[in-house]
């Protein structure tokens, strides 16, 4: 059901993935599945739930446990001209397929002189905080956005849930799409009917400090920017979207009129995506800079299993505010 | 002696498989060469008979070095003296001098000045260090910079002697290059279109005379700083008049940046900026402007305080002209000239009466505004003139 | 070892199986030497010895098949047709090469004759072979992807993983084993508990069989019943060739690992030795043929350097260009 036959239809998080899956499907016959338990099972997360007796085994391909071979098809099948979504289970997985990922599908392309575009979209939960410990815990979007030849993307809204995977699908390069499973069960309106793979968005425009952030951290970022427009600082929140290529226009556009940059990230602090961000800010808008940079990341331990540990290690509300608070605080 | 890997740089010769007069075809193993990663043996690429030997046994030899020569070879070649060099192992490097620590710093703590404050201070010419920093551990932010030029704090001479200055004379010159070039260019590209209007200045001359006389006088006022806030205030009240035109649009400017004409000791006028024109009390509008023309006529001038005037105001003074038809500076949009104010004809209630007549010319860019939206703009200007008591 | 014996053969193949044996002969020497004189840098990895087994089996495959290949792949990019002049220049790493110097010895692809690499990380191909079947299969194309490995790939686990998957799906893959008994430096019977390749195969439901590798008419027909078999939809197929590697692993090798007596015994039951005279005794060829077809296989690797030589490289600003696709495919 389209988003303007239902008014503005309103869907979950999970469900906005199945309708951009199924509506790929449907639309392109070189599309199809690939990854473990999607078909029988329904998906880990449950995205897929329904489409194997829709679409049929062709098309929804359980494999199995062998990440490094269903990610190197994948590439061998957007090299032989169709149009895989390699569904690997979660990032923590996805180091095993790491070979096929960096080696090939990355470089493949550049390495040939350009004959080999790799057209091929991975799909992968990620994100911490459901207490599965440190193997399950990972966020590794900003390993993978250190890599020329890919492409990141961080769906942390609805209208993204629903529409990267089409844009991912029309790119010639090998996309990454990271779906935060803290986001599965958000809810919300339907309102774009399109997407695109390069751009950042301004979630909440604001004037004393730029809280720049993606997937599943912008709730958070959200709500402390509510919390601290009730102490009269007016934060500014972007959601990157796109990890790799960086937006860096909008960024920079933004600390040019905010003059403070706080950066929020679920990777680890030290060499992560916050590096980055910060550091172009300060080659490049250095001089509107009130303030130094700030940043709210994970603390470096491997995500422990108990509960009031992990919240401790994650970055949260109450950190954010915190850390924006500082970025404006006057005297001392 | 033949490259065998990029990481191989010389090669030490174990052993002759062959002797001068040998015959050796493509693809025998001749020698055997010593490197990191053990014996390796040497084939001949090339048929022929063997001539001589050039490297002996136990010699080490870089890359590239002949080691042996066949019948027939090119005859300069084998007089190089390369073929007997041996190659010394690399020196491990010698130890660096033990340095002296640098004995700890003493004096005070470096100032914590944020880099937009920075740059700010530098475009409103305020001293930074008389600003007082009220960010975290005494930083200096930009809100302070803007407090403290708004607060009309006296502005310093500069800390730092000024570098010797050009002759007078290379200066003037230049700066007529400069001035040169830019009016040629806003003739160029900038449609101007003119209005002028002539307003009563009699009320204003006399609110002024009247507000001195009950001041000391460095708390008087200059005729010219009526003028400018006035223009300053219209330029905040009706858009099209204040910003810049770039990039094949104009782009408004939120803020009112009045950038005053001053003349030049020597020929040549500039058109520095004063920040925030409308915001300023008429005291402070006057301070600033006595602060700009003392600098202009002592050449300390910074580069900083050119390029953010938003708008222009030109103003002859005293010299006995009625109308003045300024030219645009660009990126500008639009200059307010003022004649003198000079006792002229004028009709009150159907009679000829003598009056303080001042003539105010509006020159404006006509690709963002036309001649209804300056008449208005030329009224408003006229209208706060009028009422002086109100800037 | 595979019981049918090689099929007898016209003079006319037997000059073009020769032929295209001498070129890679002829090339990989002309490559040893341009390596010593630094006009080929970074690592080289030669086919000598091994040469049978890119003519038989790309002798089998139809221009529609896609072929990936390793790091020692220069002779098949030759036997699958890859002129000479670019396969040098991409080995000189000049813009003329294959694909446009960017990847020198170890990555040559030339996807208009569907060679997919050229890969440098041992085993890293075989899932991009299920792949490229994978979407013969999917897209009901008579098309097959042939797959070659050295024995060393055996270890890693991407090689269970795509047999596994190519077996479940029953995809059209010719996986063809190189087994020269050396993983670099490393014997096989150091580093598999069990030696015989083509039982492992075997293990995952694939027909497998074991070829004598030093002989191209075996190789030759091996592959072709192969072929036949996998068109006509029965699934993946798997070849062990048993060979040896005649050169070193690569430049850089002292060969300490193995005794140079074992080398030349190989080397006299190579596939040149081995073809040219049994050719010549059953009168099939002559020693005329064999030194027209050498000295025609050098000329062509002469012309190939000279133009190597002569092109150009690519321009440093270019240095970004297919980092991502320039254009849809």
């Amino acid at each position: 059901m389209s988003a303007a036959a239902a008014g503005a239809a309103r869907l979950s998080y999970r469900e906005a993935l199945r309708e951009g899956i199924r509506a790929a499907l449907q639309a392109d016959p070189r599309v199809f599945l690939m990854g473990e338990d999607i078909g029988r099972y329904g998906g880990c997360y449950a995205v897929t739930k329904g489409l194997l007796a829709e679409f049929g085994e062709q098309r929804i391909r359980d494999t199995p446990l062998s990440e490094s071979a269903f990610v190197g098809a994948g590439i061998g099948a957007a090299l032989g001209g169709l149009r895989p979504v390699v569904e690997i289970m979660t990032v923590n997985f996805s180091l095993l397929a790491l070979d096929q990922i960096v080696n090939n599908a990355a470089t493949l392309c550049h390495m040939s002189g350009g004959q080999c575009p790799v057209p091929l979209v991975i799909r992968m939960a990620t994100g911490a905080g459901r207490q599965v410990a440190a193997q399950h815990s990972h966020s590794l979007e900003g390993w993978y956005a250190h890599i020329p030849g890919l492409r990141i993307v961080a769906p942390a809204t609805i209208d993204d849930a629903r529409w990267m995977l089409g844009a991912a699908l029309a790119c010639p390069d090998p996309v990454l799409i990271f779906e935060h499973v803290g986001l599965l069960n958000t809810e919300g309106e339907m309102r774009a009917d399109g997407a695109d793979l390069d751009h950042a968005a301004i979630r909440r425009p604001g004037r004393d400090l730029s809280l720049i952030t993606y997937g599943g951290s912008l709730p958070k970022c959200l709500e402390a920017a509510t919390r601290l427009a009730g102490e009269g600082v007016e934060p500014e929140v972007i959601d990157l979207r796109t990890l790799r290529p960086l937006d860096d226009a909008l960024i920079f556009e933004s600390v040019r009129r905010t003059h403070r940059a706080l950066i929020v990230d679920e990777g680890w602090r030290s060499g992560g995506i916050s590096a980055e961000i910060g550091l172009r800010i300060a080659e490049q808008a250095f001089y509107e800079l009130d303030a130094p940079i700030a940043r709210v990341c994970t603390a470096e331990v491997p995500i422990p299993y108990p509960k009031h540990l992990e919240d401790a290690a994650l970055p949260g509300v109450e950190g954010i505010v915190e850390a924006a608070r500082g970025l404006v605080a006057r005297g001392g | 002696m033949p490259s065998l890997g990029s990481e191989m740089e010389s090669g030490t010769l174990v052993e002759w498989k062959i002797k001068p007069g040998d015959v050796v075809r493509r693809g025998d193993i001749v020698a055997a060469v010593e490197t990191e990663k053990g014996i390796i043996d040497i084939e001949s690429f090339e048929a022929g008979t063997i001539e001589r030997l050039a490297v002996e046994p136990g010699m080490r030899v870089a890359v590239d070095t002949p080691l042996a020569w066949f019948v027939g070879a090119v005859a300069e070649a084998a007089t190089a003296a390369v073929a007997t060099a041996p190659v010394a192992a690399p020196a491990a490097p010698a130890p660096a001098p033990a340095v002296p620590r640098a004995a700890a710093g003493g004096g005070a703590p470096r100032r914590r000045i944020s880099p937009a404050a920075r740059a700010h201070a530098a475009q409103l010419g305020v001293d930074l260090d008389a600003v007082q920093g009220s960010g975290p551990a005494g930083t200096v932010t930009l809100q302070d910079v803007e407090a403290h030029a708004r607060a009309g704090a006296r502005v310093a001479a500069p800390a730092a002697p000024a570098p010797a200055a050009p002759s007078a004379a290379g200066r003037s010159a230049a700066m007529r290059q400069v001035i040169a070039a830019a009016m040629s260019r806003s003739k160029r590209e900038i449609p101007h279109y003119y209005l002028q209007a002539a307003l009563d200045f009699t009320p204003a001359r006399d609110w002024l005379e009247a507000y001195n006389a009950a001041r000391p006088v460095p708390e008087r006022l200059l005729p010219a700083v009526l003028l400018i806030k006035a223009v300053a205030r219209a330029a905040a009240e009706q858009p099209g008049f204040n910003g810049y035109y770039a990039e094949g649009r104009f782009q408004p400017s939120t803020a009112v940046h009045a950038g005053v004409a001053i003349a030049v000791r020597g020929g040549g006028l500039v058109a520095p900026a004063i920040t925030e024109a409308d915001r300023l009390t008429l005291a402070a509008l006057m301070q600033a402007l006595t602060g700009l023309v003392g600098r202009v006529r002592t050449g300390r001038m910074r580069s900083s305080e050119f390029g953010s005037a938003t708008i222009t105001v030109n103003s002859l003074g005293e010299e006995g002209i009625d109308l003045l038809y300024p030219i645009i500076q660009p990126p500008q949009v639009a200059i307010v000239g003022f004649g003198s104010v000079l006792e002229r004809a004028w009709v009150v209630d159907g009679r000829v009466v003598p009056r303080a007549v001042l003539n105010v010319t509006l020159a404006a860019d006509h690709r963002v505004t036309d001649g209804r939206d300056g008449a208005r703009f030329l009224a408003r200007v006229l209208r706060h003139l009028a009422a002086p008591a109100e800037l | 070892m595979s019981a049918a014996p090689a099929a007898p053969t016209t003079r006319e193949h037997a000059l073009e199986l020769l032929g295209a044996m001498l070129r890679i002969r002829a090339f990989e020497d002309r490559c040893a030497q341009l390596y010593t004189e630094q006009k080929i840098r970074g690592f080289l990895h030669l086919y000598n010895g091994e040469e049978a087994i890119a003519v038989g089996v790309l002798g089998a495959l139809g221009p529609a098949d896609a072929i990936v290949a390793t790091y020692r792949e220069h002779g098949h990019a030759l036997a699958r047709g890859v002129p000479m002049g670019p396969l040098m220049a991409e080995m000189y790493g000049k813009r003329t090469g294959c694909s446009g110097g960017r990847g020198g010895s170890m990555h040559v692809f030339d996807v208009g004759r569907r060679l997919y690499g050229g890969n440098a990380i041992v085993g890293g191909g075989l899932p991009i072979a299920v792949g490229l079947a994978l979407a013969e299969q999917y897209a009901a194309r008579p098309g097959l992807a042939a797959c070659f490995f050295g024995e060393g790939a055996v270890a890693e686990g991407e090689f269970h993983e795509s047999l596994n998957l190519a077996a479940l799906w029953k995809l059209p893959v010719l996986f063809v084993c190189e087994n020269n008994r050396y993983a670099m430096g490393t014997a096989l019977e150091r580093s598999e508990a069990v030696t015989d390749i083509h039982a492992k195969a075997a293990a995952y439901g694939i027909r497998a069989a074991a070829v004598d590798g030093m002989d191209v008419l075996a190789v030759e027909a091996a592959a072709r019943a192969e072929v036949a078999a996998i068109r006509d939809g029965a699934g993946p197929g798997f070849l062990e060739c048993r060979t040896y590697r005649l050169r070193a692993h690569s430049m850089f090798d002292a060969q300490l690992y193995r005794d140079k007596a074992e080398v030349e015994a190989w080397r006299q039951r190579g596939p040149l030795i081995r073809f040219t005279t049994s050719c010549k005794a059953t009168g099939l060829i002559s020693e005329e043929d064999f030194q027209r077809l050498e000295r025609a296989a050098s000329e062509e690797v002469e012309a190939a350097v000279r133009f190597a030589e002569a092109s150009e490289w690519e321009p440093v600003a270019d240095l970004a260009r297919h980092v991502y696709a320039e254009r849809a495919p």
